[in-house]
């Protein structure tokens, strides 16, 4: 194992691990708050296509990434009206988001563009660029921590940075502000947060409303930054691995982001280790290295998360006696 | 929300409230609420005197709670007039009955488990969006509350792994955080040890004396008499009269929330016990967790005698019962019923128990004695389904089945008479009827049953306390498991007390005094560092 090698596992488990990372941080505020959702991979799909067309048709990469977000915001509310103010079922109502985003996004790209579902490619300006971080290039040169500052750490899109700065921000926010207080106690027990003299359903939507942003902000990541355009199903189900991520780590931001950066290595080394001739085995099938993270999502649920307890008013439509 | 609530909403405004000379601090004229078909307030009409004590009594589904919780703002009121302090105001949420002075401690905690004390006293009063500085004031008042009014609790203690009766103090000093002068409480002491009660009374009279007022929903009518000076009798949402407590009687009081006469003392002989029917030997139940919930416990039950096991709620008793009925594998130990020892092992160890001639009436027959979705002659045969009565192989019987249940429920006098009436639209009482009818009335060597008439309105109790002592005087073995230490004393022939999973003692009901069992329910040495 050489150093080159190290660095560059380590800036694409970054890269990898930041839309999960996003989409797990959503789905911790809409979970901490009491509702569940499964609707995370269909916010992330429609803001995907969302941006990507924005993008493709503006040439503008700044309003794409708004506009996804705005999507997915809506694609959130439209979710949230079911569960919440209609009280339907939250399963449901993210299964039926999820699978509205699926259709909607081949349609309407199939419709738009005519490339079977794809949108048009993205280039220059009309996706996100990676940043240098400054002093890169002169600081490279300082032993160990150098090469860690200018290989791994610059030259990501700006995402990645906001993923993994809302780690820090999320944790202030979840136990140090009255917002957090309120959004861990109505996940908890929404009776005490309502007679405490606090809408329920006020800070339920306020709470799946920063959902919608990072979701949205996920999605993105998928068709303007990481790749260039959206394509059929380009989420591929990271929007559950991302909630896999959320319940192993008990819906606690920092353990998030440790989880995220597991899976994401796990997605690196899967890269890395396709078409390589292994001892003993010889050359694994692309598909079983493929399958590897996914593999560990299933072997971390069923073994290893035996106790996760979820906020306790999970799931459940808040209806006052009667 | 407007930001003028959000502001008046701080205590330092309390004294800034308008009209705080008024003698009543809350007048109720003509509210109506229904819910549905059901008219649980008719034309209320209620007076609470400015710094007094005031209690409201009524069976269950008298209408008290959904009274309270209009007042409090949680429900709605359909018609009628709300003054606090003289001012008429329509309170539409928990928010605004909390601006006007308004708290309330709720018969369930509102309190959020895994959070800290000072984070469940905060919520909802928080004075900025950032927490430091709500949270050191909090804990500086917390603790000028708790020495102002003894109810000392650790501010960073989460809910979860405090007592029942330390959460209580939470929910007043919650109430008085905000600068509460109108306190509210829903049957505050069904959950708390006679120290804890006697506790709670001395830290109301306290709040009297600053000149706070107290409204005090109950149906225990000791409370009433020891600590109100007013008290409004509630009965089939209507409100039946309002009378000074020193010029009333505990009898008086009961004739008006059930509307005719009701012995209080149960009747009944003495016991005239047989053999040994029911035995239990070192048993200890262990839960999942690996902590002992019943450790080591022996004792015997003869036929035609009632022995009740006391103690406070969470002691072990549930454990004890779903052990001996079979519903739960004890770690170790054996139940005897005649000799014959009881195979609990496995998931259908309570068919074996029923068959050997247990029949057990369960603590919350919501949880375990009633599917309140099925029709009432569904659940009167509940667990009896594969009796040869009910039919043959893999068919069911129902016209025999509803046959037996009609019988039933003349014989228990369960009402309304309509065994195709969804369960869950019975009464509380009636609901117990309909379990006790399905254990009793057939031919059984022990009866156990836990907490009889929990949630039961008075009418209903005398009735099953009289089914009861009919079991004993028939010669059966009953073994009674009950949190109401009244009930305990007058049903059982002998008293075993429960603490910490053991019995630490065994009283005779006619001698054993109050204060004797409270200090065993509650530990003897916890009692001795308490007085």
């Amino acid at each position: 194992m050489d150093i080159d090698l190290i660095l560059s596992m380590a800036n694409a488990t970054l890269r990898l691990a930041t839309p999960l990372l996003l989409a797990a941080l959503a789905g911790l505020y809409s979970e901490r708050s009491g509702i569940f959702d499964i609707g995370l991979e269909g916010k992330m799909l429609a803001s995907a296509f969302a941006a990507a067309t924005v993008a493709a048709v503006t040439g503008n990469v700044w309003l794409g990434l708004l506009v996804g977000v705005i999507v997915s915001i809506l694609t959130t509310m439209l979710q949230g009206f079911a569960s919440i103010t209609l009280k339907g079922n939250q399963m449901i109502a993210g299964v039926a988001v999820t699978m509205l985003a699926a259709g909607m996004t081949t349609f309407l790209g199939q419709t738009w563009f005519s490339q079977g579902g794809r949108t048009p490619q993205l280039r220059g300006d009309s996706r996100l660029q990676q940043i240098d971080l400054p002093f890169a290039d002169q600081l490279a040169g300082v032993p160990i921590l150098g090469p860690i500052y200018s290989e791994v750490l610059s030259g990501h899109y700006i995402l990645v940075y906001v993923a993994f700065l809302a780690v820090p921000l999320t944790a202030y926010v979840l136990y140090r502000t009255r917002f957090g207080l309120r959004l861990r106690a109505v996940g908890e027990n929404p009776k005490a947060v309502d007679t405490a003299g606090i809408s329920v359903t006020m800070q339920r939507y306020q709470a799946i409303f920063i959902t919608g942003i990072l979701a949205g902000l996920s999605g993105a990541y998928f068709s303007i930054a990481q790749g260039a355009g959206f394509g059929n199903e380009m989420t591929a189900g990271k929007g559950y691995v991302a909630l896999a991520a959320l319940i192993f780590s008990k819906w606690r931001p920092v353990p998030v982001m440790f989880t995220c950066l597991l899976f994401g290595f796990l997605d690196a080394l899967q890269i890395r280790m396709q078409n390589v001739d292994l001892p003993i085995v010889g050359q694994v099938p692309v598909q079983a290295v493929q399958a590897l993270p996914y593999i560990l999502t299933v072997v971390l649920l069923a073994g290893f998360i035996g106790k996760a307890v979820g906020p306790r008013a999970g799931g459940v439509p808040y209806v006052k006696e009667r | 929300m407007s930001a003028d609530n959000e502001k008046q909403q701080r205590p330092d405004s309390a004294a800034a409230r308008p009209g705080a000379r008024s003698e009543w601090a809350i007048e109720l004229e003509k509210i109506n609420k229904s819910f549905g078909a059901v008219h649980a307030n008719k034309d209320i009409d209620l007076k609470v005197r400015r710094g007094t004590i005031h209690g409201i009594v009524g069976e269950n589904g008298a209408g008290k709670s959904t009274l309270m919780s209009i007042l409090y703002g949680f429900y709605t009121a359909d018609s009628g007039t709300i003054r606090v302090n003289g001012e008429p105001h329509a309170i539409t949420d928990s928010r605004h009955a909390l601006a006007l002075g308004i708290g309330m401690v709720h018969q369930h905690f509102m309190l959020v488990d895994n959070m800290t004390v000072l984070d469940n006293v905060i919520l909802g009063a928080e004075d900025s969006p950032f927490l430091n500085k709500t949270l050191s004031r909090a804990r500086q008042q917390l603790i000028k509350l708790g020495e102002e009014y003894s109810l000392e609790v650790d501010p960073d203690a989460l809910i979860e792994n405090i007592s029942v009766g330390q959460q209580q103090r939470v929910e007043i000093l919650k109430a008085l955080f905000r600068g509460a002068d109108i306190l509210i409480l829903d049957e505050p002491t069904g959950v708390l040890t006679p120290a804890e009660a006697d506790h709670l009374f001395r830290v109301l009279e306290t709040l009297r004396a600053e000149g706070k007022t107290v409204i005090l929903i109950t149906h225990k009518l000791r409370e009433i008499m020891a600590i109100t000076d007013e008290v409004s009798v509630m009965r089939q949402g209507e409100m039946v009269e309002t009378l000074q407590t020193k010029d009333t009687n505990p009898e008086q009081i009961a004739e008006l929330m059930v509307g005719r006469r009701v012995l209080l003392q149960v009747e009944k002989q003495p016991a005239t016990p047989g053999g040994v029917v029911l035995e239990v030997e070192n048993l200890s139940v262990r839960d999942r967790l690996g902590v002992d919930r019943v450790k080591d416990v022996s004792f015997s039950v003869r036929a035609g005698e009632i022995v009740g096991i006391a103690g406070v709620a969470g002691n072990g008793q549930s454990e004890l019962l779903e052990a001996i009925s079979g519903i739960s594998d004890p770690h170790s130990g054996s139940v005897r019923i005649n000799g014959q020892t009881l195979d609990m092992r496995g998931d259908d160890g309570a068919a074996r128990a029923r068959r050997a001639g247990l029949a057990h009436v369960p603590e919350d027959r919501h949880r375990m004695g009633l599917v309140v979705t099925f029709e009432e002659w569904e659940n009167s045969i509940l667990g009896y389904e594969t009796y040869p009565n009910y039919g043959k192989g893999a068919i069911l019987d129902s016209a025999a089945a509803q046959a037996e249940a009609q019988k039933r429920i003349e014989m228990f006098d369960i009402r309304p008479a309509n065994i195709k009436l969804k369960t869950a639209n019975f009464s509380g009482g009636n609901q117990q009827k309909i379990v006790l009818a399905r254990e009793m009335d057939r031919d059984l060597e022990v009866l156990v049953v836990g907490q009889p008439t929990r949630g039961v309105d008075i009418g209903a109790i005398e009735f099953i306390h009289k089914q009861i002592i009919k079991m004993r005087d028939a010669g059966k073995a009953v073994l009674l498991v009950s949190v109401e230490l009244d009930e305990i004393r007058s049903l059982s022939d002998r008293i075993l007390v429960m603490f910490d999973g053991k019995l630490v003692g065994e009283a005779d009901p006619q001698t054993a005094s109050e204060r004797d069992l409270g200090m065993m329910m509650a530990g003897v040495e916890q009692a001795e560092a308490a007085e």
